[in-house]
């Protein structure tokens, strides 16, 4: 097989690398790119593990290709960070909030709650829900998942005014 | 919204224990920089593929892997006959010397999925095309999937040579069961079901290892949490367990007790020296984890019969139990024994006849799951509490309060020998009907009701038995003469004043750095956001029998404590030499140590530290320089061995918690809805209010899962039907209410700081709770359902028998 050079925008660094044709998306960014913050939990969609953002919307980078990004703008959890590589807003809110435990589903729990905060900076109960949906945590039963968005949300909120 | 805070604690004033407090771990999990055992980058890594078998039950007839081998990338192929060869045979937890069982299918497969052969490839894609290219020839044969036909004498066979399906049968009698049957003013009898399910962490097992020639170590790293890894490691291998590294600084991606992959690490240790050194890793995909991970939990069939009185107070118990541990037993038969320790739940029942059964069928392998066997065992309690308010027509509530054991009889003497440390089961109880405002939600459900709906209330009080004991296995097999569990802790200071406490175990989301770095920081007086904690490899060994056993806050904690008080001890030597005064009028303050009667002489932490470590001078005669402690722990209660009646003590603390979900089924469907749960919880003292509090609501959800959505399903014809997370149904946040809990605090007498285990207790109650909502949810139709999991179809199967023509 040959390999593709693919090249695209990940945490707003222009990066590049080599992927055959048939390498998942997720693959690409943890054994190519060496992006491990994002995880692979059942790579059929399900779990939502691996979790990331492409041009602003939360996707499972299993079920991508990684030639399928060429050019694409991708934001994993390691983007949520300040420059100094120190916790963002929202991360912090996580662990003030508790929201994890094993920290497997973690990365793409934020990922998802980062596409949902920034078209939506005040969610109603009912569009967290719906953005982490699609986001299975065995350790944690969602409480502190849920009070770690809100005061997250409510951060990035005085944050910005 | 019900967010964690200050756990209040009676008659104590403590710094950081019970305060909320960031969790340490938490930090590099919110920035992508776990260390998890995919994240290991060895160069030169080859990749494990496993085949499965599609046969659950038939003879290896010939494996030709003439075509894998000749793919570009492929550097070996391995097969059962060859690992038979170089490695001795799996450990059971029983001595079962017929059912051999090894990393691959040898001569026979035994379930569908069953690893045949193993691919070692340079990446996992070249590995999984070389999977396709392996022929292998199978005779089939009649599988064996119901574990009380596979009892039956002309049943197939999963070990021929074993003779049976039966692995293990056992009966046990503590008090007197017959007498209390016979006084009894009233028996009944049921049958509870509880299904093949299990915790399924969303990370899936992954071992790597590495054979160092230089030095003949096998170095592996590995998302495990098991006791004696390393020890069966060495064993299936043949090396001295002194050539067995495992690194315990791995992040494990959840495991709730499951994360055992044992003969995962025996096949890849095999290959790396096989070939000369090259690491070697083997990530499970999903369907292997699901179909052949051997990560199955109890499955389980009781037959009870209750001994009551007219006032609905029970007397007696007689358990049948039967549990199929798959075709492997591993340690699986142990989670019929566990239990033990609190057979009679929370309780005053007098007497119990305990007949378990472990059978071998053609499905993969069970390991311990959460509680090891108690929460199969508090649904089948529970059950039986409901069972007896129903034939009296009580309360359940009511009937609660009339059996549990009062305040004033701690501790309390169970009939099989085990005695409950502490508790205030009725105040608990009455917290959470508080918590739930109990009698507006019986009001509600009466509205519901009126509309034509099905509502119910639930209700579980029950008990998670921690600190964990080894002695259940003694009572299954005398060869098992083991009477400690214990856990070590170091303490290092440096020279400079710095902490380090080492711990010998890896962490699965239970925040151990956080527990030990509390207890130290509020025993030394230091700021625990100051404290290191490591988690040392199996060489440089701790003794550690793993985070199993809801035993980490009790016996990390208590090793903690115990190292800290000996550095406590040197610094009062030290100050006692240096400040010429007796070490009791000296005083203990922040790491300063000054004399009682004249504050102004003291040595500071910084030199004290100073002294330890470079004035010898200075120290007491006989005292080693530097500054360091190991405690390790017996198990509180510990080191008996039972009596000629089975009578031990089997665990030395209960926690306790009392659940109210309030479900809603829909009549059309059979979906049931939780639409609110309540939790009160009592686990002695609270060393983290924000752990505490996720590992019972997370327990919570995973009961909820084992309750009315997730089973590992198989065929009649041994066919697995549940290897993808669409058919093995986990809850997602709609599924979970938000669950609303509240602590109370009996601390414990046994402990460091009055804790007890927590980290079972939600998963331990929640399928017996929603279980007692749905039954009375289907009461006023006059059905019940004693099998677990309630799914949909399941529901609405019963609810469609029951309309009228």
């Amino acid at each position: 097989m040959t390999k593709r050079d693919i090249t695209l925008t990940l945490n707003g660094k222009t990066v590049s690398g080599q992927a055959d044709p048939r390498m998942t998306l997720v693959d690409f960014l943890r054994v190519v790119l060496k992006a491990t913050g994002t995880h692979v939990g059942c790579e059929h969609g399900v779990c939502g593990a691996c979790t990331i953002v492409l041009n602003g919307e939360a996707i499972r980078s299993c079920l991508m290709l990684a030639v399928q990004v060429e050019s694409q703008e991708v934001i994993t959890v390691e983007g949520l960070c300040e420059e100094d590589g120190s916790p963002g807003i929202l991360q912090d809110a996580f662990r003030d909030g508790h929201g994890m435990q094993c920290g497997y589903c973690t990365p793409g729990m934020l990922t998802s709650v980062h596409a949902l905060l920034q078209s939506n900076d005040d969610p109603s109960d009912e569009d967290i829900l719906e953005a982490i949906g699609g986001n299975i945590c065995r350790c944690t039963g969602y409480a502190q998942i849920i009070d770690s968005i809100k005061i997250g949300a409510e951060r990035l909120r005085e944050d910005k005014s | 919204m019900s967010g964690a805070h200050d756990n209040p604690v009676a008659g104590s004033n403590y710094h950081y224990i019970a305060r909320k407090r960031r969790v340490v771990e938490d930090k590099r999990f919110v920035t992508g920089n776990g260390n998890f055992v995919q994240d290991q980058d060895l160069p030169g890594t080859l990749h494990v593929a496993v085949l499965p078998s599609p046969h659950p039950r038939a003879r290896i007839v010939l494996i030709n892997a003439e075509a894998a081998l000749a793919l570009a990338g492929v550097a070996a192929v391995i097969t059962g006959d060859e690992i038979a060869e170089h490695t001795l045979p799996l450990y059971h937890g029983l001595p079962l010397p017929e059912c051999r069982w090894f990393p691959l299918a040898h001569e026979m497969t035994r379930y569908a999925g069953e690893w045949v052969a193993a691919v070692v490839a340079e990446d996992i894609y070249i590995a999984e095309d070389a999977l396709d290219l392996i022929e292998v020839e199978y005779e089939a044969t009649p599988a064996i999937v119901d574990p009380e036909e596979a009892m039956k004498p002309d049943a197939p066979l999963v070990h021929p040579g074993h003779g049976s399906n039966i692995i293990y049968d056992g009966d046990f009698e503590w008090g007197p069961v017959a007498e209390d049957f016979e006084a009894a003013d009233h028996t009944l009898s049921f049958r509870a079901r509880w299904g093949r399910s299990s915790t399924v962490p969303i990370e899936t097992f992954g071992v790597l290892a590495k054979w160092d020639k230089g030095t003949e170590t096998l170095n592996v790293w590995a998302s495990i949490q098991m006791p004696n890894y390393p020890e069966q490691i060495a064993a299936a291998l043949r090396m001295p367990l002194n050539g067995v590294k495992v690194n315990q600084d791995i992040d494990v991606g959840g495991s709730y007790g499951v994360k055992r992959g044992i003969k995962h690490t025996v096949l890849v240790g095999y290959i790396s020296r096989k070939l000369g050194g090259a690491p070697v890793s083997l990530i499970e995909d999903r369907l292997v984890n699901l179909a052949s991970g051997d990560a199955h939990g109890p499955d389980r069939i009781f037959y009870t019969d209750v001994a009551f009185d007219q006032g609905g107070v029970i007397k007696s118990l007689k358990i049948r139990a039967i549990d199929d541990c798959g075709a492997y037993p591993g340690r699986g038969p142990f989670q019929l024994g566990k239990p033990i320790a609190a057979i009679v739940g929370p309780y005053r029942i007098n007497s119990v006849h305990y007949r378990p059964c472990s059978v071998a069928t053609n499905k993969t392998g069970q390991v311990p799951v959460r509680g090891m066997g108690q929460g199969p065992t508090n649904y089948m309690i529970e059950t039986a509490v409901d069972e007896v308010a129903r034939h009296l027509k009580l309360d359940r509530f009511e009937v609660r309060r009339r059996n549990l054991i009062r305040s004033d009889e701690f501790p309390y003497l169970n009939p099989t020998g085990t005695k409950y440390d502490s508790g205030d089961y009725e105040t608990v109880l009455g917290k959470v009907t508080e918590l739930a405002n109990y009698d507006d939600l019986v009001k509600r459900r009466d509205e519901l009701r009126v509309e034509g709906k099905l509502a119910g209330i639930g209700i579980a009080t029950c008990l998670e038995p921690s600190g964990g004991n080894n002695l259940f296995e003694f009572l299954f097999n005398p060869k098992a003469e083991i009477s400690t569990y214990m856990e070590g802790c170091q303490v290092r200071i440096d020279s400079v004043g710095n902490i380090v406490g080492t711990m010998g175990t890896t962490t699965s989301g239970q925040g151990h750095e956080t527990l030990v770095s509390t207890i130290l920081g509020e025993e030394l007086q230091r700021d625990p956001d100051d404290i290191r904690v490591i988690h040392a490899d199996s060489l440089a060994g701790l003794p550690t029998r793993s985070p199993i056993a809801s035993r980490m806050a009790v016996m990390l904690g208590g090793a903690a404590a115990g190292a800290a008080q000996k550095i406590k001890d040197q610094l009062f030597q030290i100050a006692a030499h240096n400040l010429n005064r007796p070490i009791d009028g000296l005083e203990y303050s922040e790491g300063t140590i000054f004399d009682r009667s004249d504050p102004a002489r003291k040595l500071s932490w910084d030199e004290l530290c100073n002294i330890a470590h470079r004035q010898f001078h200075k120290l007491p005669e006989g005292m080693e320089p530097g500054l360091q402690a190991l405690h390790v722990m017996q198990v509180p209660l510990g080191g008996q061995m039972p009596d000629e009646k089975n009578r031990v003590q089997l665990y030395p603390c209960f926690s306790f918690q009392a659940h109210i979900p309030f479900v809603e089924i829909d009549p059309g469907t059979g979906k049931v809805t939780v639409l609110d749960y309540f939790i009160a919880h009592d686990c002695g003292t609270v060393i983290n209010p924000d752990i505490v509090r996720g590992m019972i609501i997370g327990g919570v959800a995973q009961g909820i899962g084992a309750a009315l959505y997730e089973k590992f399903d198989y065929g009649p014809d041994g066919q697995f039907l549940s290897g993808t997370f669409v058919d093995y149904v986990m809850p997602s946040v709609f599924e979970i209410p938000y669950v609303k809990d509240v602590e109370h605090c009996t601390p414990s007498p046994l402990t460091s700081h009055g804790q007890k285990g927590s980290g079972e207790g939600g998963y331990l109650g929640a399928p017996a709770a929603i279980a007692s909502a749905v039954n009375d949810a289907l009461e006023p139709r006059g059905l019940s359902i004693h099998e677990l999991p309630m799914r949909m179809n399941d529901i609405e199967e019963l609810l469609n028998g029951e309309k009228p023509e």
